[in-house]
């Protein structure tokens, strides 16, 4: 496990203890809010699944709707029909911050407050089905809408869930393991050089006596 | 203030121009077109892209470089032909991303 080379001084020991208490309340950290982010994320997918499901039924219902009217009038006036809208939606986007994910949030505005002003034709020309295909889909605009916000929401929320999951599992698996090996290593070198500090003090200090006393003189003489 | 764009076919796409929508349809599903007209629309202030799934099969590679922006949001719609699916796939595939596994909608 030790691949990686420390060098065994006080100050790197310190500087790994150091690491090693920033890595782990990181990782307590990183893991609350990857709890917290999956929480919120779980409850945005079903609702986006469900409203997907929604528009797309009535996507296709206007779809319906509009073959017909086509089937009932000649392309050039459907296509003068809707040539010059009298409606315009403007979108004003502002964002929400769901655990550091800044998320869409959209409001939108219509040009003019009169509902009808969605049928841009005169009613003489075109045929009655147009009109009930137009409104089907003026009926599931609010719904495309909140489902662009929470699909976008979704993606982004995902992606920061992939990120901080790769970050708590560098962290616990790779980061801690590998400094906690570290500090071992230095306490281990460090214990080894005080003892063989130690054992050479008492080695000299025999030395010294020796010459002092002369035992070893005295113990051959058998005294 | 952004807007809202809506590409596709013509036939698919008609109908949300009278919403006030703006409508960019495509001939042909023709790549070249699709992909030139949809980066201009996300670099140029839309903030929401509706776009058919047979379309954004043809471009799909443009759509995947603004998945992780902010803006635009890109949502798939079921075109005249029908729906592809491709829609609900996208849902599962965040889900997939998130969780690792689709542990919500495996069964549907």
């Amino acid at each position: 496990m030790a691949a990686t080379q420390v060098n065994p001084t006080r100050m790197e020991l310190t500087r790994l203890k150091k690491k090693l208490t920033t890595a782990i309340r990181g990782h307590r950290l990183l893991k609350d809010k990857r709890d917290e982010l999956m929480r919120q994320y779980l409850d945005l997918v079903r609702e986006n699944m469900a409203l997907r499901k929604k528009v797309e039924k009535g996507i296709e219902d206007a779809n319906r709707n509009f073959v017909l009217a086509r089937a009932g009038m000649s392309e050039e006036t459907l296509k003068t029909a809707l040539l010059a809208p009298k409606q315009e939606i403007s979108l004003k986007v502002s964002t929400r911050n769901v655990m550091s994910v800044d998320v869409p949030v959209y409001h939108y505005t219509t040009r003019t407050a009169d509902k009808n002003d969605i049928f841009s034709y005169g009613f003489a020309f075109t045929s009655a089905d147009l009109d009930g295909a137009v409104q089907s889909l003026s009926d599931i605009l609010p719904d495309m809408i909140r489902l662009a916000e929470t699909e976008k929401s979704c993606q982004m929320m995902a992606a920061e869930i992939e990120k901080t999951r790769r970050r708590v599992n560098a962290l616990e698996h790779v980061i801690i393991p590998e400094t906690q090996e570290g500090i071992r290593y230095i306490t281990m070198k460090l214990d080894e050089n005080e003892r063989s500090t130690q054992v050479r003090l008492m080695k000299v200090k025999d030395m010294v006596l020796n010459d002092a006393h002369h035992y070893d003189e005295k113990m051959a003489s058998g005294e | 203030m952004a807007k809202i764009a809506v590409m596709g076919d013509y036939d698919s796409i008609y109908g949300f121009s009278a919403l006030g929508l703006s409508i960019f349809p495509i001939r042909d599903n023709d790549e070249e077109e699709a992909s030139r007209i949809f980066r201009n629309l996300a670099e140029n202030d839309f903030g929401i892209i509706y776009i058919t799934e047979e379309l954004a099969a043809v471009i799909s590679r443009e759509i995947a470089k603004y998945r992780d922006c902010p803006e635009p949001a890109v949502i798939l719609i079921p075109g005249i032909h029908g729906n592809t699916g491709e829609g609900i796939a996208g849902v599962k595939k965040t889900v997939e991303q998130a969780v690792g596994s689709d542990i919500l909608f495996s069964n549907e």
